[in-house]
């Protein structure tokens, strides 16, 4: 199995980025040569930039009609220079939304790990290339490191929401979301380690309770708020915030508290907010 | 568990809303299409459990029509797949069924080709967009699309199975697994065999003109 502290220490020891250890492992896994790797992320990141201009649009709605045009509404707010948080948080949330939006209306998307989770990793990771001006090969680079904590999340844990809830998706696109944000901005890789630490701590016990189980009520909202406490964790890292708890052993926990979370509560609609009785007349009302 | 690889986690590139009940839908509708290995003209797509219950809010019936068409996951036209569908000439229809004890994201195809081959097709999504076959018309099958896999129905002789192995052989294609079963003795049977090496189109052809051979389809690998 898999430890995200292994690739902390070989990075170190080589004094390279994780990603960089990452691809390596990788090149030998896949048979792949660097070049072949690198160009299939970069397909993975043009649709993710594809998918958050589709959704900062507006245009389109979900089947049911609860899910569309709150990407629009935060994007607008921004550009007038209305936002209270600031204008990278603000626009986080929007891509977030616009990714998640896009998703619920049956667009391109690339799930990050999940469909249902695909918004935080790129709005994230688009929003710290504004701020540090990166290079696009840095923000391939740091999809590795996404996808590489992701890796260890599977097979320590899960990333499936029916295994282990709300927590082992937006959770964990939160945690690789935090790691990638890391390494753009320069972080290293024990600060990656880290962040990614921090933001899977805040997601714990996360139930996964999709109204009518469809994924739009609360799985939209829920990748911009996985956003910012991406970006919450990501900041307290670079700042040399460290986390007490090991990343390894965070993850474990998420793997733990999602085997002992009921059914009900795990992508059933049987459970949490599917159950209100706003949650019930949705579900009544469309299916 | 195997192990897992970046684009697992970063991938893959789908259209929306979820990988199960979404682009594991397609892929289902797909594997469905090669198994028939014509264009299909009619069909009934009967969904089970958990696709009957919210399939419509994740775009199933869409999903799985888009691959009876030949869509991939990643194809843009697939909420337009009824317009599609009509243009193309392939007429279904949606039952809800109880199919017992099967994985709740299961579907089963009752299709029609253009040149009249009639199959049933019984599958499941799942997890994460990944898909199994376990079912063609009465046969328990397990297909998972890793391996390139040849599907035969024949008639259950003596030799039949001994010269569709000779003819791979022959062509330089080796078997990773095979399986065979029928109806009963001396009746309708069928041959699943997963290769190392893709079937192409030539070899298929040799496949079909022998005697005692039914039907013959190469699946690529997903």
């Amino acid at each position: 199995m898999r430890a995200y502290e292994d690739w902390v220490i070989e990075a170190e020891s080589k004094g390279k980025k994780l990603s960089e250890v990452i691809l390596e492992d990788q090149m030998e896994e896949l048979e792949q040569s660097e070049q072949t790797l690198f160009e299939r992320m970069n397909n993975n990141l043009k649709v993710m930039r594809g998918s958050v201009e589709a959704g900062l649009s507006g245009k389109r709605r979900s089947v049911s009609g609860l899910v569309g045009g709150d990407a629009a509404k935060v994007e607008e707010r921004r550009k007038i220079g209305d936002s209270l948080v600031g204008t990278e948080i603000s626009g986080a949330i929007a891509k977030a939304l616009a990714v998640a939006e896009v998703n619920a209306c049956m667009g391109k998307i690339v799930a990050a790990p999940t469909a249902g989770s695909c918004g935080v990793l790129p709005a994230v990771l688009l929003t710290v290339e504004e701020v540090c001006r990166s290079s696009e090969r840095d923000i391939i680079l740091a999809l590795f490191t996404a996808a590489g904590l992701g890796m260890v999340l599977t097979e320590r844990a899960s990333v499936s929401g029916a295994e282990g809830g709300c927590q082992a998706e937006i959770g964990s696109a939160a945690a690789m979301a935090a790691a990638a944000a890391v390494e753009l901005a320069g972080g290293s890789p024990r600060q990656t380690a880290d962040a990614a630490a921090i933001a899977m701590k805040s997601m714990l016990g996360l139930v996964c309770d999709p109204v009518g189980g469809l994924v739009e009520v609360p799985c939209v909202k829920r990748n911009a708020t996985g956003a910012t406490i991406a970006l919450a964790a990501a900041e307290m890292a670079l700042s040399g915030v460290r986390s007490a708890i090991p990343i390894d052993e965070v993850i474990d926990t998420m793997g733990r508290v999602g085997k002992q979370m009921p059914c009900a509560l795990k992508e059933t609609a049987q459970g949490g907010l599917a159950v209100t009785p706003t949650g019930r007349r949705i579900q009544a009302d469309f299916l | 568990m195997a192990k897992s690889n970046v684009f697992d986690l970063l991938g893959p590139i789908m259209v929306g809303p979820s990988s199960s009940h979404t682009a594991g839908a397609v892929r289902l509708g797909g594997m469905a299409r090669k198994i028939l290995g014509e264009e299909p003209v009619e069909g009934t797509i009967f969904l089970h459990g958990s696709f009957a219950k919210t399939g419509k809010g994740h775009g199933t019936d869409l999903a799985l029509l888009a691959g009876l068409l030949g869509m991939l996951p990643d194809d843009e036209r697939i909420p337009d797949a009824w317009k599609i569908a009509e243009e193309r000439g392939l007429s279904v229809k949606y039952e809800v069924i109880d199919l017992g004890e099967v994985h709740p994201n299961t579907v089963k195809f009752d299709l029609k080709g253009k040149n009249g081959v009639h199959l049933q097709v019984i599958g499941s999504s799942i997890g994460g967009g990944t898909i199994v076959i376990g079912k063609i018309n009465e046969y328990e099958v397990d297909i998972r699309g890793g391996y390139p896999t040849l599907v035969v129905l024949h008639q259950d002789l003596p030799g039949v199975v001994a010269q569709v192995t000779l003819l791979l052989a022959t062509a330089q294609i080796n078997i990773a697994s095979m399986r065979v079963a029928r109806e009963k003795k001396g009746a309708q049977a069928l041959m699943i065999l997963e290769t190392d090496q893709t079937i192409d189109k030539a070899v298929l052809e040799l496949l079909r003109k022998l005697p005692k051979i039914e039907q013959a389809m190469a699946i690529e690998p997903l």
